[in-house]
C-alpha cells in the first residue's frame, strides 16, 4: 500500500500530559509527524490537534483507533488531501533595505498574495497562508535575495464532512443524567 | 423554596469533613472497598503512610522488598480476584521500579491503580531530590494517569483511576500526588465515578453483526474458537462453554485464557501459540471458520501473519475496537463485552456437532502425545522433566490450585501440563514475559483467593530476580508454594541458542546458590529433590503442607519445549522435535 499524506483531527479534553501521550502513539511505532497543531475547537473546552502523517492507510486506520483509544480523547479522524480545506502560514523576515533595492522584490509581494505585517527600519515581516506548495514557491522566490528568517506553522484543515462532536458529547450527557 | 435549600446546605456539610489530601488518600482506598495494597514507604509518600498507620485495622498493608513486587503482587491479587490491585511508592526511584509492572498490566489488561508520592508543587521541575517525572515516564504503559498537585482534586482523581483501570478492557492507572497536596486540608466528599464523557469502556453491540457472525457459525463445516482472557475479564466463563457446547466447535486458548473452561472440557482441544499444543497450532490453517473471542493476535500466537488462517472467514469478539484489524484483518467485528456478545449470539446459532472434524484433534493430539507429551509426563529416561513435575502438581492438588507462572521453559510447560477446573487459575505474565513476575505475583494471588491452593512454579533464573520478596512470605506467613524447576540454565534463551545460534550459551549459565538454604533462611520449610523416586512425595508434602512451603526440583538441564513454532514460521510448520 503507498504512503501518502493523511490529516489526523483529535477532538479531546484539555489535559496537561495528552500531547504527550499522542505524540507516544506515533513514537512507539516509528513514524514521524509531519506537522503538528493544537488549538481550540468550535466547542467550548474541547481541544482539537491537527496532525499530518505521510504513511499507509493502514497504519493511519490503526494510529487513529490507537489515539481514540485514550480515555481523554472525546473521538478521532483520519482524512485525504480531498476530503479536507487545509493551509499553513509562513512568515518571512525580510531586510529593508531590499524593499527599496530590489523592485522585483515589490512585485514578488504583489503576485504571491501576501501580507505585510509590520515594517522596521531594519526588516520587514511577509505573512502567507496559503497550501504548502504555494509557501515553497514563495520561499524559493524570495530565498535568492536573502530571508534573515523563515517559520512555517502547522496544518490546519477542517474536513468537508461533519465531524458530529457537541452530538457525542450531549449523548454521553443524557445517558449520565 | 428558602428551607429546602437551606437543610440541602446542611446536608452537604454534614456529608463532607474538613481533612488532610492524605486521609483522603486512604478514605477514597476505603471507599473502594480496597482492604489491602502492597507498597514501598519513602519521603515523598510519607504523609500516606502516616495516615495508613491510623487506619491499619482496615486498611493492611504489606510491605514488599522492591516496589516491582508490590506491582506483581497487585497483579497477582487482581487476576484472581477480579478486583482492582493497589500498590503504592514514593517519588523518584520508587516510582521507576513501578514500571515493569505497569507495562506487565498494561499489555496483559490488569486492573491496577498505583499510587506515587511526589515532590512539592513548589519543587517541581526543579530536580529536587528524588523528583521524577513519573507521569512522563508511565505514559506509555498507563492506560491512563495523572498528577495531582492540589488537595481538593483527591477525590474526585482518585474515583476516576479505580473506574478508568476496572471498567472496559481492564489497565493500569498511576496517580502521582505531590507531597503538598498530601499534607493540605480539603472538604471530603466521595462519589463514585460511573462515566467519563470522553471514554466509552464498553462499545455497545451492533445486532447485524452478530446477525452475521451467527450466520457464518451456522453454515461453517470446520469452525474454531480460540478464546483469549476477554472471556475471564468479562467473566463470560458460561457463556463461552455454553455456545460452544450448543455448536459442538472445538475450542483453543491462548495461556491469558487458559482455565476459562476446564481443561478436560471435551470441546477444550488445547493451547495455542509458539509452545501450544500440535493440533491447534496446525487446524488453525484448515479450518474454514475461526472465531476469536476475547484475543488480539499477539505475534506469539499467530507465527507468520502472512499464512495465518489465510482460508478462514475470521470472527473477532472484541471489547476494545483498537484490536480490530490491528494484526490479522477480520471479517466480522463484534464488539463488545463478550458476556453479553456471546449470549445474545446463543439463540442465533444451531445446535450442531463436528464430529470428524473434533476428530482431526484428536488424532492430531495422539502425534503429539506420542512424539512429545509421553516422554515429557512419563519420561523413561534418566533426568526430570518440567512436565512430569506438573504432572505430580495436578495429582497432589487434584487440579484445583491456581497456578502461577514466571517465564520461560517452565511457563511453557506449566501452561502445558497444568489442569484446572476453575477459571482465574492461570496466573502468568503472558504479554510482557517479565521474568520475576512470579513469586510476587503468588503473594497477591493467595492473598486475593485465600481459600484457595497458590503454587508458584519459577525457574531458577526468574527466581533470582524477585526472590527478596521471600521476606514478605515470611514476615506475613503467607501459605504460598515455591516450585523452583532448577536447570541450571536460563533455559529458554538456553534452547534458541541451541537450535538457532548453533549451542553457543552465551550467557545462559547459571551457577546458582543454595537454594534450599535461602529459604531456610527466611524460615521458609524447604526441600529440594533431584531424583525420580522422591519426586511424587515431595510434591505432595509441598501441597499439604500447611503454611508456606519452597520445593526446589532440579531437571535435567539441557531439555527443550516442543512443540514449537520457530520466530516467525508459520502456525503450520510447528515442529514436533
Amino acid at each position: 500500500m503507498d504512503k501518502k499524506i493523511f490529516t489526523i483531527s483529535v477532538y479531546s479534553e484539555n489535559n496537561v500530559g495528552l500531547l504527550n501521550r499522542i505524540s507516544g502513539i506515533f513514537l512507539k511505532r516509528h513514524i514521524n509527524i509531519e506537522s503538528l497543531n493544537v488549538s481550540k475547537s468550535e466547542i467550548d473546552q474541547v481541544s482539537k490537534f491537527t496532525i499530518v502523517v505521510n504513511t499507509t492507510e493502514d497504519w493511519v486506520k490503526r494510529i487513529v483507533q490507537q489515539i481514540e483509544k485514550q480515555i481523554e480523547v472525546i473521538k478521532a479522524y483520519y482524512h485525504t488531501d480531498e476530503e479536507t480545506i487545509f493551509q499553513e502560514t509562513a512568515l518571512f523576515k525580510i531586510s529593508s533595505d531590499l524593499l527599496f533595492d530590489e523592485p522585483l522584490i515589490q512585485n514578488a509581494i504583489r503576485e504571491s498574495n501576501s501580507k505585510i505585517v509590520t515594517v522596521h527600519r531594519d526588516f520587514f515581516v511577509l505573512a502567507k497562508t496559503a497550501q504548502r506548495k504555494e509557501i515553497e514557491a514563495m520561499h524559493d522566490l524570495l530565498a535568492p535575495y536573502g530571508i534573515m528568517q523563515f517559520v512555517r506553522s502547522g496544518r490546519i484543515a477542517v474536513s468537508k464532512e461533519a465531524m458530529l462532536i457537541s452530538e457525542m458529547l450531549e449523548e454521553f450527557h443524557n445517558n449520565n443524567k | 423554596m428558602e428551607t429546602v435549600k437551606a437543610t440541602a446546605k446542611k446536608e452537604t456539610a454534614k456529608k463532607s469533613m474538613r481533612i488532610t489530601g492524605a486521609e483522603a488518600v486512604i478514605r477514597c482506598l476505603l471507599a473502594e472497598g480496597v482492604d489491602l495494597i502492597y507498597g514501598y514507604p519513602g519521603g515523598a509518600i510519607m504523609p500516606v503512610y502516616d495516615e495508613l498507620y491510623k487506619f491499619q485495622d482496615e486498611l493492611t498493608h504489606i510491605l514488599t522488598r522492591h516496589e516491582q513486587g508490590a506491582t506483581h503482587a497487585a497483579q497477582g491479587y487482581a487476576r484472581v480476584s477480579g478486583r482492582v490491585g493497589v500498590a503504592m511508592a514514593t517519588s523518584g526511584p520508587g516510582a521507576t521500579n513501578l514500571v515493569t509492572g505497569l507495562a506487565d498490566a498494561q499489555i496483559d489488561s490488569t486492573p491496577m491503580v498505583c499510587i506515587t508520592g511526589q515532590v512539592a508543587r513548589h519543587l517541581l521541575g526543579s530536580d529536587a531530590f528524588q523528583e521524577t517525572d513519573i507521569v512522563g515516564i508511565s505514559t506509555p504503559v498507563t492506560k491512563w494517569n495523572y498528577q495531582i498537585t492540589r488537595a481538593e482534586e483527591i477525590p474526585e482523581i482518585l474515583a476516576k483511576a479505580f473506574y478508568i483501570a476496572k471498567s472496559g478492557r481492564p489497565g493500569p492507572v498511576l496517580i502521582d500526588i505531590t507531597k503538598n497536596a498530601q499534607f493540605d486540608e480539603l472538604d471530603f466528599d466521595y462519589k463514585k465515578c460511573t462515566g467519563v464523557r470522553s471514554y466509552k469502556p464498553v462499545p455497545k453491540p451492533d445486532n447485524n453483526a452478530i446477525a452475521k457472525a451467527a450466520e457464518l457459525i451456522n453454515k461453517a463445516k470446520k469452525p474454531y474458537v480460540i478464546w483469549g482472557q476477554g472471556v475471564i475479564l468479562g467473566e463470560a466463563e458460561e457463556e463461552l462453554k455454553a455456545l460452544i457446547e450448543k455448536t459442538g466447535i472445538p475450542a483453543a486458548w491462548t495461556i491469558m485464557g487458559e482455565s476459562a473452561i476446564p481443561t478436560e472440557h471435551p470441546l477444550n482441544v488445547g493451547m495455542v501459540g509458539m509452545h501450544g499444543n500440535y493440533g491447534p497450532n496446525v487446524l488453525t490453517n484448515e479450518c474454514d471458520l475461526l472465531l476469536a473471542i476475547g484475543m488480539r493476535f499477539d505475534d506469539r500466537v499467530t507465527g507468520d501473519l502472512n499464512t495465518y488462517a489465510k482460508q478462514a472467514k475470521i470472527v473477532h469478539f472484541e471489547i476494545d475496537p483498537a484490536e480490530i484489524n490491528k494484526n490479522v484483518k477480520v471479517d466480522v467485528a463484534v464488539l463488545g463485552n463478550a458476556k453479553e456478545t456471546l449470549a445474545e449470539i446463543l439463540p442465533l446459532v444451531d445446535k450442531n456437532s463436528h464430529e470428524a472434524w473434533l476428530q482431526e484433534f484428536a488424532k492430531k493430539h495422539q502425534e503429539e502425545y506420542d512424539v512429545v507429551i509421553k516422554n515429557d509426563i512419563t519420561p523413561t529416561k534418566p533426568g526430570l522433566t518440567m512436565g512430569e513435575v506438573i504432572e505430580e502438581v495436578n495429582k497432589a492438588s487434584g487440579q484445583k490450585a491456581v497456578i502461577v507462572t514466571d517465564v520461560g521453559q517452565h511457563q511453557m510447560v506449566a501452561c502445558r501440563y497444568a489442569k484446572f477446573k476453575e477459571s482465574k487459575s492461570n496466573i502468568t505474565s503472558g504479554g510482557l514475559g517479565t521474568m520475576g513476575f512470579a513469586l510476587p505475583a503468588a503473594i497477591g494471588a493467595k492473598q486475593g483467593a485465600p481459600d484457595r491452593e497458590v503454587v508458584a512454579v519459577i525457574g531458577d533464573g526468574g527466581y533470582q530476580m524477585t526472590i527478596q520478596e521471600l521476606g514478605v512470605i515470611f514476615q506475613h506467613q503467607i501459605p504460598v508454594k515455591i516450585l523452583v524447576l532448577n536447570n541450571d540454565f536460563l533455559g529458554m534463551v538456553r534452547q534458541w541458542q541451541q537450535l538457532f545460534f548453533e549451542k553457543r550459551y552465551a550467557s545462559t549459565v547459571m551457577t546458582n546458590p543454595d537454594f534450599v538454604k535461602i529459604a531456610e533462611g527466611y524460615h521458609i520449610k524447604a526441600n529440594s529433590v533431584s531424583e525420580r523416586k522422591d519426586l511424587a512425595a515431595a510434591v505432595k508434602e509441598m501441597i499439604d503442607f500447611e503454611g508456606p512451603y519452597f520445593l526446589e526440583v532440579k531437571v535435567e538441564k539441557e531439555d527443550n519445549v516442543f512443540p514449537m513454532i520457530p520466530s516467525g514460521a508459520s502456525v503450520s510448520d510447528i515442529r514436533l522435535k
